[in-house]
């Protein structure tokens, strides 16, 4: 079967007009198909002997016509009386073209309300007027909410049945528009009409006397299309690197704002810099003009810089959050509900990442918006979860950006959710309430009792060169020799497995410091002496490390002269920063921020390595780490 | 928000051009927004499958389909057009065919469908003969071990694709369930197909009719002059010979075509026999696996 095409580009006179996209929702058999066959007769758009064809056919089969079997083309939906998926039908109002979606309203199909919802500027929200409004239409006022959907004209249907009762009109109109406007959303209309006699949808006929408003084809002519993102800061999602020639050009599509040849840019989650050489095209190349938010576009870099799909390109000083953590608004479509602990696959624009649902903090059934326990959120239910990232991702809140403040959830290949994203500063949230940490079987006294010393952090700070991992052997060989049970967290060997998602920019330093100092604070808590060696270049970072490991933390600065550490360098780290080829090291940069107060400073070009192991273990004596007698443990009980 | 009143009087405003005073961001007309999503679902296409193919049937769709990929990949069309031939093409196709194939630098591979005495001879004639196209279709499949089959099938054009996804799984027999399709929203698609089964992604999905003359026009792609009209008849659609009848008309330029589909109330698939034969021969079809 066909539906009329009306063109919506050239029509004679060259104009364009303007063309808006309706969803039309409600609950199954509240008459959707029936309004959407109306519209499109009562727009002239129906096909030449389409009608007639239809007729034919339902008088084949013994059954009274229906407007609704325009739509229902399926063999199986005519044999069950259902719409199971999204139809497009295009029609014309007097100012617009109308790209209609029929989304099907029983809840088994949410899943293709939301595909074909989510593809429009506006929605009609449809209800029977004998039976009010119904669990699966406030479901739908919510899914058009989260969608973003603000424009939504709502339609009484069946006034017939009801003998076209203003005050049942009444009672329907002020209910639903109490729900809508609870979840943000004014209605732009409320239409008492009769879809299958014709009343309200293009005419106000007399039965519906006493209604004054719009029209159904009026309120659609009134809809305005998808505004603009041009306004928004530049988001360029990245697709892919294409190097079909001597170009490398990244390519993608502008969300939103725009980019010129020049513009200095920032390549997030890494946060490199470059400026944007030129504006690739084809057959034309390159372009000179700015590209703005929708264009499909390839731009290429004045420098070479690892740069993959995923990631989010914007102009300095207006880039996205980088985070591992989220927050989110979502809708579950898929069978199985989604549990906190679930391991599943985030999209964000093209970024895909390995996920963990870490806290429900919300599962509503959006039917009766009566909050549910929140372990899981069942299949067409929506909540409010939290998300931790295997790899960091560059994401907007979605009030911010709707387009790159929105995601996907897959489960096995196939999207089983998606929603809004409500804040990517979720890092520090607290720790669900359902992780019960299991404390060792051994008292830290028991420990202390045998290893003679108590539990602690030993972090050596101080440059690449310095002497940190040697002081940290020796000092580990020194400790292990008197009975005690010292453990080396070397930055390194720690980057090699357990931090070998992290990168070095400012971010992924700090988590890496985080890390090193949860698992050392671990260690000190069980008695042992966790000795950590790393650069750790930042203040702020050992602020934090010391806050985690508490009255356990010990901070010794390795204070070796930075010209003395680049003549020793043992990794050969300097010769190639020197060489350019290595970006971002700590040393040459002047970025390592030496501590002020610490408890212990060593300058290992004034000392050899026994005197300073010999300062370190005095200094861990005096501070209550180290003693010499065996404590009697009869004593404390 | 509330209620904008019928704003005729501003429509002429609102469908003109632009000003050129708005430099700092021109702004993009509907041929531009189509052309860019189109884009984009073909780059993602390449960039989430391993081994892809364009279908080529050498109508105005797939031509537009070729010009957009050309677009996406900057000149180049990175996988292979495969032309599944039922050798009743018209003679016009097929010079068409090995000129642009060449001109366009297009991978081209052309694969034959079985002998039409293979094909259920239960089928009404022009169902047997797509049910023929369709075993070519798998044959090429299983021959090439595509797990993405690129087609330019419009929602516009039928009820059961007015159904489908951008990104629309089909089982390991080529089949489509238009019970159990995936959802898809914001642009996001689904990707991985389960072993031995592919996806057919459909970059065209939201053009018009019209929407494809309009930019066949506006990029100069070049045409079969069949979509002309001679002797007052023109084809709108091209099928296999024996089953593709011209309709009437005196469009002989593209932009008369646009006038007339202006106009008209006829749909587009109306030369087509396959359509008429049965109720749901379409639909059945198309859940075997025809495009």
């Amino acid at each position: 079967m066909n539906i009329a095409v009306s063109p919506n580009l050239a029509t004679p006179n060259g104009t364009t007009r303007p063309q808006v996209r309706i969803v039309i929702v409600g609950h199954v058999d509240h008459g959707k198909s029936t309004l959407v066959g109306r519209l499109l007769h009562e727009t002239g758009s129906l096909p030449d002997g389409k009608l007639e064809m239809l007729k034919a056919v339902s008088a084949r089969r013994g059954m009274p016509f229906e407007w609704s079997f325009l739509l229902d083309a399926l063999q199986t939906e005519r044999d069950q009386g259902i719409t199971i998926d999204t139809t497009q039908i295009r029609f014309r109002t007097k100012s617009r073209d109308v790209v209609l979606i029929d989304a099907p309203g029983h809840a088994e199909f949410l899943r293709n309300m939301i595909t074909g919802a989510s593809q429009a500027d506006g929605a009609v929200l449809i209800i029977d007027a004998l039976e009010g409004v119904r669990d699966q239409t406030r479901r739908h006022g919510y899914l058009l909410h989260l969608l973003g959907i603000k424009q939504v004209a709502v339609v009484v249907n069946k006034m017939d049945r009801v003998d076209f009762s203003e005050a049942r009109f009444r009672d329907i109109s002020d209910e639903i528009s109490a729900h809508l406007i609870d979840l943000g959303v004014t209605p732009s209309a409320v239409i008492p009409i009769s879809a299958r006699d014709g009343d309200g949808v293009a005419e106000r006929t007399d039965r519906i006397g006493w209604y004054k408003g719009l029209t159904v084809v009026e309120a659609l002519d009134a809809l305005t299309p998808a505004r603009a993102l041009d306004e928004l800061p530049l988001r360029l999602p990245v697709q892919a690197i294409y190097k079909f020639d001597d170009r490398r050009i990244v390519a993608g599509r502008i969300e939103s704002g725009n980019l010129r040849t020049g513009d200095e840019i920032v390549i997030m989650p890494a946060g490199k810099i470059a400026k944007i050489k030129s504006v690739e095209s084809w057959p034309l190349t390159p372009l000179s003009g700015p590209q703005g938010a929708g264009r499909s576009t390839g731009i290429t870099l004045d420098r070479e810089l690892f740069i993959e799909r995923g990631d989010v390109i914007a102009h300095v000083g207006a880039a996205p959050r980088d985070t591992r953590r989220l927050r989110a608004r979502i809708f579950w479509l898929h069978d199985a509900p989604l549990a906190v602990g679930a391991s599943v696959l985030l999209r964000v624009g093209t970024r895909e990442s390995r996920a963990t649902i870490v806290a429900i903090e919300k599962a509503v059934d959006p039917g009766d918006l009566q909050s549910v326990a929140a372990k899981a959120i069942a299949r067409n239910h929506v909540g409010e979860i939290d998300i931790s990232l295997a790899q960091p991702i560059a994401a907007d809140p979605y009030t911010d950006n709707p387009r790159t403040g929105r995601l996907v959830i897959e489960v096995n290949g196939r999207i089983a959710g998606g929603g809004l994203v409500l804040s990517v500063d979720a890092g520090q949230r607290a720790v669900p309430v359902d992780i019960v940490p299991v404390e060792s079987a051994l008292r830290p006294d028991e420990r202390s009792a045998r290893y003679r010393h108590n539990g602690a952090v030993l972090w050596l700070t101080g440059l690449p060169g310095s002497g940190k991992s040697t002081l940290a052997l020796a000092l580990e060989r020194r400790l292990f020799s008197r009975g005690g049970s010292p453990i080396l967290l070397d930055g390194d060997t720690l980057r090699a497995g357990l931090n070998n998602d992290l990168g070095f920019s400012a971010q992924d330093r700090s988590e890496n410091i985080r890390r090193l100092a949860e698992v050392a604070a671990h260690l000190a808590k069980n008695g042992h002496i966790a000795i950590v060696a790393a650069v750790s270049p930042a203040l702020e970072d050992r602020a934090a490390a010391r806050r985690i490991a508490d009255a356990a933390f010990r901070e010794i600065y390795v204070s070796t002269p930075a010209e003395i550490c680049e003549q020793r360098d043992p990794k050969g780290h300097y010769a190639k920063a020197r060489a350019g080829a290595l970006h971002g090291f700590t040393g040459i940069g002047n970025n390592y921020q030496a501590p002020g107060a610490v408890e212990l400073t060593i300058d290992t070009s004034q000392r050899s390595v026994a005197d300073a192991t010999d300062a370190i273990e005095r200094m861990l004596a005096e501070t209550g780490i180290l003693f010499d007698e065996h404590v009697d443990l009869a004593a404390n009980i | 928000m509330h209620l904008l009143d019928n704003d005729n009087g501003r429509d002429g405003l609102r469908g003109a051009p632009r000003e050129s005073a708005d430099v700092r961001m021109p702004s993009m007309d509907h041929l531009d927004e189509l052309e860019a999503q189109s884009i984009y679902i073909f780059r993602e296409a390449f960039a989430r499958l391993k081994k892809l193919a364009l279908l080529w049937s050498l109508g105005k769709d797939s031509n537009v389909m070729i010009w957009l990929a050309r677009k996406a990949f900057f000149g180049r069309v990175p996988f292979p057009a495969l032309h599944v031939d039922t050798g009743k093409k018209f003679p016009e196709m097929y010079t068409f065919r090995d000129q642009y194939a060449g001109e366009w630098g297009l991978d081209l591979k052309v694969d034959y469908c079985p002998p039409i005495e293979s094909i259920d001879p239960t089928l009404p004639p022009a169902a047997r003969s797509a049910a023929r196209k369709t075993e070519g279709l798998k044959l090429a499949l299983a021959k090439y071990g595509f797990d993405g089959l690129i087609a330019g099938i419009r929602r516009d054009e039928e009820a059961t694709r007015a159904k489908e996804r951008v990104f629309s799984p089909r089982g390991t027999e080529g089949g489509w369930d238009v019970r159990d399709q995936p959802p898809e929203f914001w642009d996001q698609f689904n990707a991985s197909p389960p072993p031995g089964a592919h996806l057919r992604i459909h970059p065209i999905l939201h053009w018009t009719e019209a929407d494809i003359w309009a930019y066949t026009k506006r990029e100069n792609i070049p045409i079969i002059p069949l979509y002309l009209a001679k002797d007052g008849k023109r084809y709108r659609s091209l099928g296999d010979q024996d089953i593709t009848n011209p309709v009437a008309s005196t469009a002989t330029t593209i932009d008369e075509i646009l006038i007339e589909l202006d106009g008209t109330k006829v749909p587009e698939r109306a030369g087509r026999a396959l359509d008429h034969e049965t109720e749901d021969a379409f639909e059945r079809l198309r859940v075997a696996g025809y495009l």
